[in-house]
């Protein structure tokens, strides 16, 4: 039974990385119609930005400031190129994408070395919290609050105001938005840096639990598709659910028969897809 | 029959060589057939034209699906990849029949892309793209992870290009044979390539390409021919990756990798993937830059990610789109 709350539980925080940037990944996929290979170039930047800046602004001035530093270069990188290719073959955005993964990457590797860093969280966070339940550690608790809160600014941004109110209608109808005097290229940039900005954040909490290496961002944008496909396109709590589930999966799996913890993932998006095409809460007929 | 007409017409001419014309064709064909004669000559060897046409295969298997059927695979590294360990593990453990490897290789990839084909041909997309890549990093991960029979992370070593046995004796594959060897793969790869496309099947695939419903209306499933198309193009670049594994005598988890899917994406936009012979020429330009690359800079990942934004952003069309494009004006 202990075994299976310890493979539960790591899962669970392992998804809660999972669901971050699939939340993101899918705020792009809606509106912006890209799929965006390189969140997790930008998930691992978050992470390193937050290393550089501990030493200057401590710990949680870091937390603050690292995804809005990922969320510039994001914004940098939409205003600058991808804005070019919307309305174009979907082909074409993938690609750029795709380079630009490759090239943050690289500049990742070359600024800070091949080589993992560990990334220093507060000692007060790191002691574990109850003697039978040792891998109850301040800092994973840490990690599902953190993640909650902002998914919750998410949602009430989403929700509540008149920003998330047009992104929304965008995903349902971007011309009518437009034609509604919206202005979309705007409201494009923003959504895309709204989605690079929770990257970064789980690049911070993925840091303090796993280390940072520069190819973090390429083992956790896997799982994260697959999120998004378990969850169900065009669902935003569909992908946070796909990418909790997957984690917990992962977990458990990891704990009784090691070698198919990453298989089983796929195993579950294969079910999905076979019994249920849209995933869980995707909306019918979308993308068939 | 007015309404096949042009296809009809457009997928032939783009079959000719890159020259256009039966005559560019043969003209093409001298050349590889010679190629082991004059790579040498300016200043390069044999293997990095196998290596050409082990890329230039891949490319053009998987374009039958992303050129001419519209079906936005990034997930091809896959089927390349279990071409690559079904001949590895043939070889390593089952015996040292050359022409079985690669039947096992082709079989492998072949079947697994049929498989997961079924599964993702009602997507269309980028939906479609996410589905092939993420059931891509699968193998992958069982490659990494299938310790004692794969070679983990570390790859499959354990076997290396057997001679070819005939009733009248052997030949031992060394750079020039193997190159033949793996041209002979090439051409009947193509060949079959080159006979889908101009069938019927063909046309209507790049019917479902330009119109998926106005097929549908006309009675033809759709979903059906992209399986079908799916299903082709991943037994070709199982044979590519075979031939991959031959020639390296070695297979890594690499050659699983979702970046690889990607650079065999860029292949087929950098020649021009409206084209029969756009990753052909796609596959020169990459391997010459890699083979150039390498030998310059340790920022190859920055040199080849560049190279995929400016393609985007400026030869949307590839270099034969262009060629193409400038000829009509």
């Amino acid at each position: 039974m202990e075994v299976l709350l310890f493979g539960a539980f790591n899962g669970l925080i392992v998804g809660f990385f999972y669901a971050l940037m699939a939340l993101g990944l899918s705020l792009i996929l809606g509106l912006n119609n890209v799929i965006n290979f390189a969140h997790g170039g930008f998930m691992t930047l978050g992470g390193y930005f937050a290393f550089t800046l501990v030493p200057f602004v401590g710990f949680w001035g870091a937390l603050v400031i690292a995804p809005f530093a990922a969320g510039l270069l994001g914004l940098l990188a939409e205003r600058g190129v991808i804005r070019r290719l919307y309305g174009r073959d979907p082909l074409y955005s993938m690609l750029l994408t795709f380079g630009l993964a490759l090239i943050l990457e690289d500049i990742t590797r070359t600024t800070w070395g091949p080589q993992g860093l560990p990334f220093a969280i507060p000692d007060f966070l790191n002691s574990p919290l109850s003697n039978i339940y040792f891998f109850l550690t301040g800092y994973r608790l840490f990690v599902v609050i953190i993640a909650l809160v902002a998914t919750g600014l998410l949602f009430a941004v989403l929700r509540f105001t008149r920003l998330g109110v047009c992104i929304r209608a965008g995903n349902a109808d971007l011309e009518t938005v437009a034609s509604l005097g919206v202005n979309i290229f705007f409201l494009r940039a923003a959504n895309f840096t709204l989605g690079i900005m929770l990257a970064g954040l789980a690049g911070i909490l993925a840091g303090g639990q796993l280390g940072l290496t520069p190819t973090m961002g390429t083992s956790l944008i896997m799982p994260s598709f697959v999120a998004i496909i378990v969850g169900g396109a065009g669902s935003l709590i569909g992908s946070m659910l796909g990418g909790l589930i997957i984690g917990v999966a992962a977990g458990v799996t990891g704990m009784y028969y090691p070698p198919a913890s990453e298989v089983v993932i796929y195993l579950i998006m294969a079910l999905v897809l076979l019994l249920r095409p849209r995933g869980l809460l995707g909306q019918e007929g979308l993308y068939e | 029959m007015s309404a096949q007409t042009p296809t009809k017409l457009r997928t032939r001419a783009s079959v000719a060589g890159p020259g256009g014309g039966m005559a560019g064709l043969a003209l093409f064909a001298a050349l590889l057939l010679a190629a082991p004669l004059w790579l040498p000559l300016i200043g390069s060897y044999t293997d990095l034209g196998t290596r050409l046409l082990v890329y230039a295969l891949a490319g053009m298997g998987l374009n039958l699906l992303l050129g001419f059927t519209g079906g936005l695979s990034f997930g091809h590294a896959a089927y390349f990849g279990l071409g690559a360990y079904g001949t590895g593990l043939m070889l390593q453990y089952a015996g040292p029949n050359m022409w079985e490897a690669v039947a096992a290789g082709v079989l492998l990839g072949g079947v697994a892309a049929t498989l997961l084909g079924s599964l993702v041909m009602k997507k269309h997309g980028i939906y479609f793209a996410m589905i092939t890549i993420a059931f891509g990093q699968m193998f992958y991960f069982i490659a990494v992870r299938w310790n004692s029979l794969t070679g983990g992370e570390d790859g499959l070593s354990g076997f290396s290009r057997r001679p070819l046995t005939f009733p009248g004796g052997s030949l031992v594959l060394t750079s020039v044979p193997f190159y033949y060897f793996v041209l002979f793969f090439f051409a009947a790869g193509v060949f079959i390539l080159w006979w889908v496309l101009n069938s019927p099947l063909g046309h209507a695939m790049v019917g479902a390409r330009e119109n998926a419903q106005r097929l549908e209306f006309l009675g033809v499933r759709v979903e059906r021919l992209t399986w079908v198309s799916f299903a082709i193009s991943g037994f070709v670049t199982a044979l590519a990756g075979s031939m991959y594994a031959l020639l390296n005598n070695f297979t890594s988890p690499l050659d699983l990798d979702w970046q690889l899917s990607g650079y065999f994406v860029i292949i087929c936009v950098l020649g021009g993937m409206r084209n029969f012979w756009g990753p052909f020429v796609g596959a020169a330009i990459y391997v010459l830059m890699q083979d150039y690359a390498s030998s310059y800079t340790k920022n190859w990942l920055s040199v080849i990610g560049l190279m995929f934004m400016l393609v985007v952003l400026f030869f949307p069309r590839g270099l034969l789109g262009m060629l193409q494009r400038r000829k009509r004006a």
